[in-house]
């Protein structure tokens, strides 16, 4: 087993390792590789931008890693606990407590506020009324909209939904941010402004890993993994991290 | 799922549920309609057949059972007698009283509701023609003056006997004040000279307490414009023990009346209490069987409206069940959250039927004078059955919602 980002450190600090992760989809006669066989490992407080051209199954393994999907093939241990033989509740679980995911597309719920919408997570972990208001009101602030709490999605700019998003992923304090172009749908300035957010976050010693087409986006991460047909083609550190382009 | 946890998201389930309800009222509020209505019409109807069977039981109780009822053949007449709906005139009540030897009491029955008026009020009543004898045959007693005799038939004198509550329908003037005052029946007058006392018997067919009662002869010749034909007489026999005798001699003396041959079909009918009876209760439950027919239809029609509001809710928020569950929703959460909207929605829809039909009820019983009945348990079989249909026609679409993949829900536009 390779390992690439470490230096000697503990397997403890090991949160992601997957080893030959392949993801197929058959459609029809035809058969696409979307992973064709992906070993990474990532350590605890490490920031990578997952970076690639389009179809080269950055997303796919996104949700391999999230929990969101399940790999044809291979394996994928996710705090020393190997995924494939967990069931649908504990991968449920999994979701809800240890990883926390933001969509290119936000995917808030629309009619509830703000608040609500960072209270979900709390909701499906269990936690009552007051104590999960507390939370959610916390990790709003925390993105720089305690302003904004009772505000419902369509009242609030991308960059604001972004933010409610990213409150959401944190609320229960996951071991993993997974960030799927989160500035994709947002313009320049604003992408950036919510890259300064994940970079604190980062700073403050949370895992993320980010998938970006954009250089100067991918810039803020201290190590790149770069995919191409589903495979790794370089995976290196950015010793410029956090100086922008 | 259901420890700890799950009695904790239930509240925020049903609180999901109501606002998806509340976000699509218009549209919640007419798929719940077949189930509304349903259940509003079954609850209409079985509060009219309570309060109906209710008063008609207290009226066995009032009623002996030596009284015979005595009306016209229904159905198509056989042989000579086709031209003409078979008919009972004053001449065979006064047949039946002089032929039979004293055997029977008899009191010829007319009646037609008429507009009555006592100075400035007046209201629409049944003016009930018969002989003095009825009072008798069928335990009416007087709380004021005196009931018309024999004389004032022949005589067809204007004078009224009062049922209980017809002073009360007539401004609410005291009985003892109406006592000799005139009253007009289609504008002629008359002069009150009775008011009975109360006998509490109504049913949804007629109520007696509510009835201006008037010589038989006065009501045919002076009120109902010439109608010389009765809507039945009353018969009462002096033991149970006679009724077979009194039987023979009622068909005796008609069948002579009415020129018919022994072994020809008779152009009338005789009846005791208790094929009255039966005849209601057979009526009855061919009425609830009907009424369950219909309850079951409408009830399967809403169900299958609910199942359908529920796929469509389903696709609709298929990027919301893909959102839930990449943040840690489990299946049996969204099976939940999908099961209880429809159960919301169903015992919604049960509880303004139950309003509905309860406000129905009450309409037919102030508008038609009928007695109701909103029966408990018919309330509560509603609601139950529209909880059984929540649950059944919801399972399919929640579970359809449980099993989406989360990554397809979300990537679903
Ligand atoms: N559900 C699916 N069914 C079939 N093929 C799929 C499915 N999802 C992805 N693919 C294919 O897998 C390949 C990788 O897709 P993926 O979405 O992971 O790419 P990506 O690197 O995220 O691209 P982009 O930068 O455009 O988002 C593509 O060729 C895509 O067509
Ligand atoms: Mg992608």
């Amino acid at each position: 087993m390779t390992d690439m980002g470490g230096n000697g450190k503990s397997e403890n600090d090991v949160i992601i390792r997957t080893q030959g992760l392949k993801k197929y989809y058959v459609l029809g006669a035809e058969t696409v590789r979307a992973v064709r066989g992906v070993d990474l490992v990532i350590r605890r407080e490490e920031f990578v931008a997952i970076m690639g051209p389009s179809g080269s199954g950055k997303s796919t393994f996104m949700n391999l890693i999230g929990c969101l999907d399940t790999p044809t093939d291979g394996e994928y241990w996710l705090n020393g606990t190997s995924v494939k033989e967990l069931s649908d509740n504990e991968l449920a679980r999994i979701r809800n407590k240890e990883i926390g995911f933001v969509f290119q597309t936000f995917n808030l719920l629309p009619r509830a506020t703000a608040l609500h919408n960072v209270e979900l997570p709390l909701i499906y972990a269990g936690v009552r009324g007051r104590s999960r208001r507390e939370m959610a009101r916390e990790k709003l602030e925390l993105v720089g909209l305690g302003d904004r709490m009772s505000h419902k999605p369509p009242e609030l700019s991308g960059g604001q939904r972004q933010r409610v998003a990213i409150a959401r992923a944190l609320v229960n304090n996951p071991a993993l941010l997974l960030a799927d172009e989160p500035t994709g749908n947002l313009d320049s300035v604003t992408g950036e402004e919510i890259m300064e957010v994940l970079a604190d976050l980062n700073r403050q010693g949370q895992t993320i890993l980010l998938v970006t087409h954009e250089h100067n986006i991918a810039a803020f991460a201290r190590r790149q993994v770069h995919l191409l047909d589903g495979l790794i083609e370089r995976d290196f550190i950015n010793h410029h991290a956090g100086v922008e382009a | 799922m259901f420890g700890r946890r799950g009695s904790l998201l239930l509240t925020e389930i049903m609180g999901v549920a109501l606002a998806a309800i509340r976000a699509n009222a218009l549209r919640s509020f007419l798929t719940t309609l077949g189930i509304i209505i349903g259940v509003g019409a079954v609850i209409t109807m079985v509060s009219l057949g309570e309060g109906a069977s209710r008063q008609i039981q207290t009226q066995i109780e009032g009623m002996g059972t030596n009284v015979l009822s005595i009306q016209p053949a229904r159905g198509r007449m056989m042989g000579g007698i086709a031209s003409g709906a078979a008919r009972l005139y004053a001449d065979d009540a006064v047949a039946l009283r002089d032929q039979s030897n004293g055997l029977l009491k008899v009191a010829p029955e007319t009646s037609s509701r008429l507009q009555v008026t006592y100075l400035r009020w007046n209201d629409n009543l049944e003016v009930f023609g018969t002989w003095p004898e009825w009072f008798e045959i069928n335990n009416m007693r007087l709380a004021h003056g005196r009931l018309f005799d024999f004389g004032e038939n022949q005589g067809r004198r204007r004078v009224a006997v009062l049922g209980s509550e017809v002073p009360v329908n007539l401004g609410g003037t005291p009985p003892e004040l109406l006592m000799g005052r005139t009253i007009q029946v289609r504008g002629i007058s008359f002069e009150v000279i009775g008011i009975l006392e109360e006998k509490g018997s109504a049913t949804p067919f007629m109520n007696p307490d509510n009835r201006v009662y008037v010589p038989l002869n006065t009501a045919l010749y002076r009120v109902m414009g010439g109608r010389d034909f009765l809507g039945g007489i009353s018969v009462q026999v002096p033991g149970t023990a006679l009724m077979d005798l009194a039987y023979s001699e009622i068909d005796r003396i008609l069948r002579r009346q009415h020129q018919i041959l022994p072994g020809q079909p008779a152009d009338f009918q005789i009846r005791n209490f208790s094929d009255l009876l039966a005849t209601f209760q057979e009526t009855q439950q061919t009425f609830a069987f009907l009424l369950a027919g219909i309850a079951a239809v409408s009830l399967l029609v809403g169900g299958i409206g609910i199942m359908n509001i529920m796929l469509v809710s389903v696709t609709e928020r298929t990027r919301e069940i893909g959102v839930r569950k990449a943040m840690g929703a489990t299946r049996l959460n969204i099976l939940f959250q999908f099961l209880i909207e429809s159960l919301a929605l169903c015992l919604l829809g049960g509880a303004l039927g139950v309003a509905a039909g309860w406000g129905g009820a009450a309409l037919v019983a102030w508008q038609g004078g009928m007695p109701t009945a909103v029966a408990m348990e018919a309330v509560i079989i509603a609601l139950g059955f529209s909880a059984a249909i929540g649950l059944f026609f919801g399972i399919w679409p929640a579970r359809r919602a449980a099993k989406l993949d989360p990554i397809v829900a979300l990537r679903y536009e």
